[in-house]
């Protein structure tokens, strides 16, 4: 078998594949704030901490209620939404017309505010999440060892990433959410509540970071700072796909995850600062990102 | 002239109670506690560390002599130059007298510098960079709880003897990682072990598998892990999923604290291999401690670190009591080494001089879920490591401070 670089392809094989997986990650949260970001116009520096409420969500859900991981799937995000809707409804509302500087420091401050609260109950070192029993175990693929949880991981995010896409690119509803962010007067004007379709879009980008949150549950350490190291790298990858695109942070997320973990065996040390290096260079050339439109 | 004559009555005022109780410098013995409060290092020491020192002011009695003594805390947000910073402020502006805990090496090291330089006192419990009492030992700190060298020999020594005598290194990328992974491959080579390969891994990594992934590949018996807190946590839990030690791969936390324990819950963590110097159910005094420290502390019980603190609290005061005077630094700590260490965490001990406290270290192993009675009844220890055998010999560190 050939050796590339000194690395031998099995272990090549097996490290794109797990940057695949964390790329899921990267997709399923830039892909809540791409929409959160071209359709209300806010930089939502929440998404992180909503992340981690997701996870958190999920195990009080089997602490407190003894409700598992399936329902936790569903529950967690609604939950999570809908205190994403009351910011919205009692904060963000005010900040449309102001500068996007006033919603990211607001969201920047309540995620400071909420990993604190979590802190505080909680302490910094973590809650234990298990697997689900449907999911333990794994398969030997010849290159590597696969945990089903990791395969689930990335089958289920690629769905709901293609399933969102679709929504707001193909259906009648996306259209409308689309004509409301290019002019909302005009759409209003044709009978349709944009305030309420805003609310729900927001709530609906919040839920997004907290199924992700609940996704990570079983595999990170449920710990009220699992965000704020996330959120930072997710940030990089809507920059890099351009703000507001909605194919773009699908593929830039895969892609850098890709990208990080070939990074993860040719020079670990690198891993935490390739995604900006990415981010500096993409912006010097293309400062639109990868796939956005030049304003 | 009203002004002057009040201004002159309290400096008068001021110099009397000077004099009443001699040496204190401002009247009141200023404890710092400087750690990691809002990250992956928090439940180590963090605010915990602060309640271990109040309980170490109320117990040592010392205000009822006379002496008042204030606890103070801040976050050094696991950044040197924060450390440094606030440690400058506290020792100038606020009249700090004693720093304490600071976990994360990196961050020890700097206030390790900028006490020398203030002639105050540091007494390090949450780091654990064999440094502190090695190349870079001060007359200015002590280092109570534990070092990597200590966690080296107990566990790296104990797993070569069993016979995982090949290792791969999970090492996180700072001079804590460094300093642990160097003494441990010192131990495992000199057991007559090998060292297959080592990668190292970015501070407060969320994702292992890579990593992982690279130790498998490696087949090396034992797995190294060269980190601490939430790194730790995430590399055993992950490492469970990725079939690593039904592979036949085993793992060795060379850095677990009981709240990383608790944080991955037994069914994970059970069997795992570590040394601490100290565990909250080993006599009716630790256990005392715990149950009066958790209520104050959200629940949690005391780690390591944390009963460090109070130890270390307790022993300075003593010190400062002996001497009626905090305001040399370099005298304080020269006292603290010549008075035997006797407290009820710790038991009896000494400070060496270079710095290192000395009692004796476990080998511990964590319990099966079946066999823990409840939250935070987790250890079962396996090994007691004499004092004199615990820690680095006083000649191996080339401290200036013994060779002179």
């Amino acid at each position: 078998m050939f050796e590339l670089l000194g690395i031998p392809p099995q272990a090549l094989f097996g490290q794109l594949l797990l940057g695949l997986i964390n790329g899921a990650f990267y997709a399923l949260l830039s892909l809540g704030l791409a929409v959160i970001f071209g359709l209300l116009n806010i930089i939502n520096f929440t998404h992180g901490a909503q992340f981690m409420m997701g996870a958190f969500v999920a195990w009080m859900l089997l602490n407190y209620l003894g409700i598992g991981y399936w329902w936790a799937l569903i529950i967690a995000p609604v939950v999570v939404g809908i205190t994403g809707v009351i910011i919205e409804r009692t904060m963000l509302k005010h900040l449309y017309k102001l500068d996007h500087l006033y919603g990211l420091l607001l969201t920047f401050g309540l995620a400071l505010i909420i990993e604190g609260l979590f802190r505080n109950y909680y302490g910094s070192s973590g809650q234990p999440y298990q697997i689900p029993a449907e999911l333990t175990g794994g398969r030997n693929l010849g290159f590597m060892f696969l945990p089903n949880y990791r395969a689930w991981i990335v089958v289920s995010s690629l769905a709901i990433c293609l399933v969102t896409w679709y929504m707001i690119e193909r259906t009648k509803l996306g259209s409308y959410l689309r004509a409301a962010t290019e002019n909302a007067t005009l759409v209003r004007a044709f009978g349709i509540n944009v305030p309420r379709m805003v609310t729900l879009t927001y709530g609906f980008g919040v839920g997004l970071a907290a199924l992700a949150g609940v996704l990570a549950a079983p595999v990170q350490n449920v710990s009220p700072q699992m965000g704020s190291s996330l959120i930072i790298i997710v940030f990089a990858v809507v920059v890099i796909g351009g703000m507001g695109s909605i194919m773009g942070s699908i593929v830039t997320g895969f892609g850098l995850g890709v990208i990080e973990g070939l990074t993860k065996v040719f020079y670990p040390e690198a891993s935490n600062t390739v995604i900006f290096i990415i981010m500096a260079i993409v912006l010097l050339i293309k400062p639109a990102g990868l796939f956005g439109r030049a304003a | 002239m009203k002004a002057i004559r009040t201004l002159g009555i309290a400096a008068a005022a001021a110099l009397a109670a000077g004099a009443a109780n001699a040496q204190i410098s401002d009247n009141v013995v200023k404890i710092g506690v400087l750690s990691d409060m809002s990250s992956l290092y928090a439940d180590i020491g963090g605010p915990g560390s602060v309640v271990a020192a109040r309980m170490a002011v109320q117990d040592s009695g010392i205000e009822k002599n006379g002496i008042k003594v204030e606890v103070i805390g801040a976050d050094h947000q696991n950044k040197p130059d924060v450390g440094a910073s606030v440690a400058r402020q506290w020792y100038d502006v606020e009249k700090v007298d004693v720093i304490l805990d600071t976990p994360n090496s990196a961050v020890a090291l700097a206030v390790n510098q900028v006490t020398r330089e203030k002639n105050k006192v540091f007494v390090n419990s949450g780091a654990a960079s064999s440094d502190l009492t090695g190349k870079q030992c001060s007359p200015n700190t002590v280092h109570w709880t534990y070092d990597t060298w200590m966690l080296a020999n107990g566990t790296g020594s104990a797993i070569v003897k069993t016979g995982g005598d090949t290792w791969f290194f999970l090492t996180s990328d700072y001079a804590f990682g460094h300093a642990l992974e160097r003494d441990t491959e010192a131990v495992v080579l000199k057991s007559g072990g090998k060292v297959l390969g080592k990668v190292r891994h970015p501070l407060n990594t969320q994702d292992f598998s890579s990593f992982l992934l690279q130790a498998q590949a490696s087949k090396a018996k034992i797995i190294g892990l060269a980190n601490a807190g939430g790194d730790t946590i995430n590399s055993i839990k992950q490492a469970a999923e990725f079939g690593i030690v039904q592979a036949g791969q085993n793992l060795a936390g060379l850095l677990v604290f009981l709240s990383d324990v608790h944080s991955l819950g037994l069914k994970t963590a059970q069997g795992l291999i570590f040394t601490e110097s100290w565990y909250w159910d080993l006599n009716d005094q630790t256990r005392a401690f715990a149950k009066k420290f958790a209520p104050q502390n959200g629940g949690k019980y005391p780690t390591m670190v944390q009963a460090g603190v109070y130890a270390g609290v307790l022993h300075y005061l003593k010190a400062v009591q002996a001497l009626k005077s905090d305001a040399d630094g370099t005298k304080v700590v020269a006292k603290m080494k010549e008075m035997p260490t006797d407290d009820p965490l710790f038991g009896k001990g000494t400070i060496r001089q270079d710095g290192r406290k000395v009692h004796p270290a476990y080998l511990v192993e964590v319990k099966k879920p079946e066999e823990s009675k409840g939250p935070y009844d987790y250890y079962k220890i396996r090994a007691t490591i004499p004092a004199d055998q615990a820690f680095r010999p006083l000649n191996q560190g080339e401290c200036p401070l013994v060779k002179g």
